[in-house]
């Protein structure tokens, strides 16, 4: 019941170094992989993926573009968008529609790398500072980027927006594009905590949305297991949408996260020594109720 | 708190959120605003960056491009870039230098097709038909060709020779004997490669691609080119005017298209004095016999 003294350690303990990291180690791969991906034809003349996260070509076939611009797009009024951007956009939003939207956030966006070593910083340095913004700051985001397209009539936002602005930097070149990621780096570590990603990212935002629907969730069958220890909460990007879940047996509310916010990322899954969080799917009632049943027949042993 | 007060904290959570909403609005808005000012001046680009071919009008080109750059990765000749932040044109979309490296004009255009939105318009397939600027002699103090020397590069590099740069000769008033070959752009044949601002072989070139709307200039709405109309409607649009007539002595004729006075020999008046005669003109040196011209023939 007692609070964390070293953050995962009590999980590195009972489960090991990989099961407390498995998740997080995945990730990073995932993240930088993605990248070299994309660096693999300028660097090696290999071009399996060519652009950028806003509009790609797969193996010069299949195209891929970024719903959040193609949203853009359409808001500045345009109408002869050609037919590749199109089905480009439904692949992706297909894509995330299946495995939960702001997976985006955690698995491909380059700037989590950016404000993850921010935050890692930030509690290294026990920084305690923080302007608050309303959690919903970045849906305000959203309608303002959508609103200067429509107004000005062209995509206003993508000449600042510094998740393609990174990504385009690293392959494209960057020029002064680093200082907006070195901003983005000292405002999470000393204004806000979390501050980009969690409070004003629209890209978040929109990605939030999307991922209200889709089927692949974080579940915490095993909520009763819980130790109160609070790691969950620390490591999480969004921790607000853990309580309810976490603590809502009683109440009933379904041991899953279905909350729009969560990124996917399983960190709470990794840090967690009881192994109260597992991957899978949000329809999956059945096993809630076998788990909670098994739960409440060791209490009754316990008792 | 006591139950005589439980109104109280939900009205000031009401007042509370209210406060934050407009807190967050005015934040939101003021970023907003700032991009939107932003926008507008870094859409105004650097008249040296010239689009790919196909590129829409500016404003949609804004509107289209994604910044993906698979334009940049089709082009063969490596010549197309994307805009680094805090350059002078609008961050992430492709554009060219022609001074360093124009376009060459690809028969198969593979920087369009492959462009996801149409930013770069699919429809463009004849790489003759591509507008991506306009070449102008920004220069006639430095190029050579008015100075009377030859050159010519720039007529000869045109991949749209003989088109969209002719030579134009002209009398060269210093040296009195020879020619000044003198090119001229005509933009209903400039493609906007910027091949002539390359091979121009001043230190500074003297033969610019300009976007298209600094490089032209537009007549009114208003103006309509009278001999066009005419050639159209295949006559004039106007009650002809009707030929002036000159109170011209008998045997003369004015000619309007430049012979002017012609003088019909056979039938011209006597000469009243050699001088005259010898002189060719139908006035007597005498400024009486003028006078006296009309009273005569009353009588």
């Amino acid at each position: 019941m007692a609070r964390y003294t070293v953050l995962g350690a009590e999980a590195i303990r009972k489960k090991g170094w990989w099961q407390a990291h498995k998740w997080l180690t995945l990730r990073r791969m995932s993240q930088i992989g993605i990248l070299l991906l994309f660096m693999l034809g300028p660097w090696a003349g290999i071009w399996i993926i060519k652009g950028n996260l806003s509009s790609s070509l797969l193996f010069d076939v299949v195209p891929m573009t970024d719903p959040f611009v193609f949203l853009q797009m359409l808001a500045t009024g345009f109408s002869a968008i050609a037919a590749e951007a199109v089905t480009g956009t439904l692949i992706i939003l297909a894509f995330y529609l299946l495995v939960g939207g702001r997976l985006f956030c955690s698995w491909v966006c380059p700037v989590n790398l950016v404000t993850d070593a921010s935050f890692w910083l930030r509690r290294r340095l026990g920084i305690n500072t923080g302007a608050n913004f309303l959690r919903n700051t970045k849906y305000w985001m959203l309608g303002m980027v959508l609103l200067v397209a429509a107004v000005s009539g062209v995509m206003a936002y993508e000449l600042v927006n510094p998740v393609s602005m990174l990504h385009r930097g690293i392959i494209f070149g960057m020029g002064v594009g680093w200082l907006v990621i070195a901003g983005i780096f000292l405002f999470d570590l000393f204004v806000a905590k979390r501050g980009w990603c969690t409070n004003l990212c629209p890209m978040g935002a929109f990605y939030g949305l999307l991922g209200k629907v889709s089927p692949i969730r974080v579940r915490a069958d095993a909520r009763s297991k819980c130790d109160d220890c609070a790691e969950c909460f620390v490591v999480c990007p969004e921790p607000q949408i853990i309580p309810a879940i976490l603590k809502g047996e009683e109440k009933g509310i379904p041991p899953v996260i279905l909350s729009g916010e969560c990124t996917n990322c399983g960190r709470c899954i990794d840090i967690c020594g009881e192994d109260v969080f597992h991957f899978g799917l949000r329809f999956d009632r059945s096993k809630a109720v076998l788990s909670s049943g098994e739960m409440n027949a060791a209490l009754k042993q316990k008792l | 708190m006591s139950n005589s007060t439980s109104k109280k904290p939900a009205s000031k959570g009401r007042r509370r959120f209210l406060i934050d909403s407009a807190r967050t609005a005015c934040g939101v808005g003021l970023l907003g605003l700032g991009i939107g000012i932003y926008s507008k001046s870094a859409s105004s680009m650097a008249p040296m960056a010239i689009r790919p071919p196909g590129a829409l009008d500016e404003t949609d080109f804004l509107a289209s491009c994604t910044r993906c750059g698979l334009c940049v990765r089709d082009c063969p000749y490596n010549i197309l870039k994307l805009a680094d932040a805090g350059e002078d044109v609008p961050t992430g979309t492709p554009y060219f230098l022609a001074r360093t490296d124009p376009c060459e004009m690809c028969e198969d255009i593979p920087c369009i097709p492959v462009c996801p939105t149409g930013a770069l318009d699919h429809n463009l397939t004849d790489i003759n038909e591509a507008r991506m600027g306009l070449a102008v002699v920004v220069d006639q103090e430095t190029c050579i060709a008015f100075l009377g020397l030859r050159c010519e590069v720039c007529f000869n590099v045109c991949p749209v020779r003989g088109d969209a740069i002719t030579l134009d000769y002209r009398h060269n008033e210093r040296s009195g004997k020879h020619a000044l070959f003198i090119p001229i752009v005509h933009s209903d044949a400039c493609t906007g490669c910027g091949l002539c601002e390359k091979a121009c072989i001043l230190d500074e070139a003297a033969i610019k691609v300009f976007p298209m709307h600094l490089a032209k200039g537009e007549l009114g709405k208003h103006y309509r080119l009278g001999w066009e109309k005419k050639d159209a409607a295949g006559e004039s649009l106007v009650t002809p005017d009707q030929e002036h007539r000159y109170n011209l002595p008998e045997g003369m004729r004015y000619d309007h298209t430049g012979e002017g006075l012609i003088f019909d020999q056979a039938n011209a008046p006597a000469m009243t004095t050699p001088d005259a005669a010898m002189e060719e003109t139908p006035f007597s040196s005498n400024p009486l016999d003028t006078l006296k011209k009309g009273i005569q023939e009353a009588d």
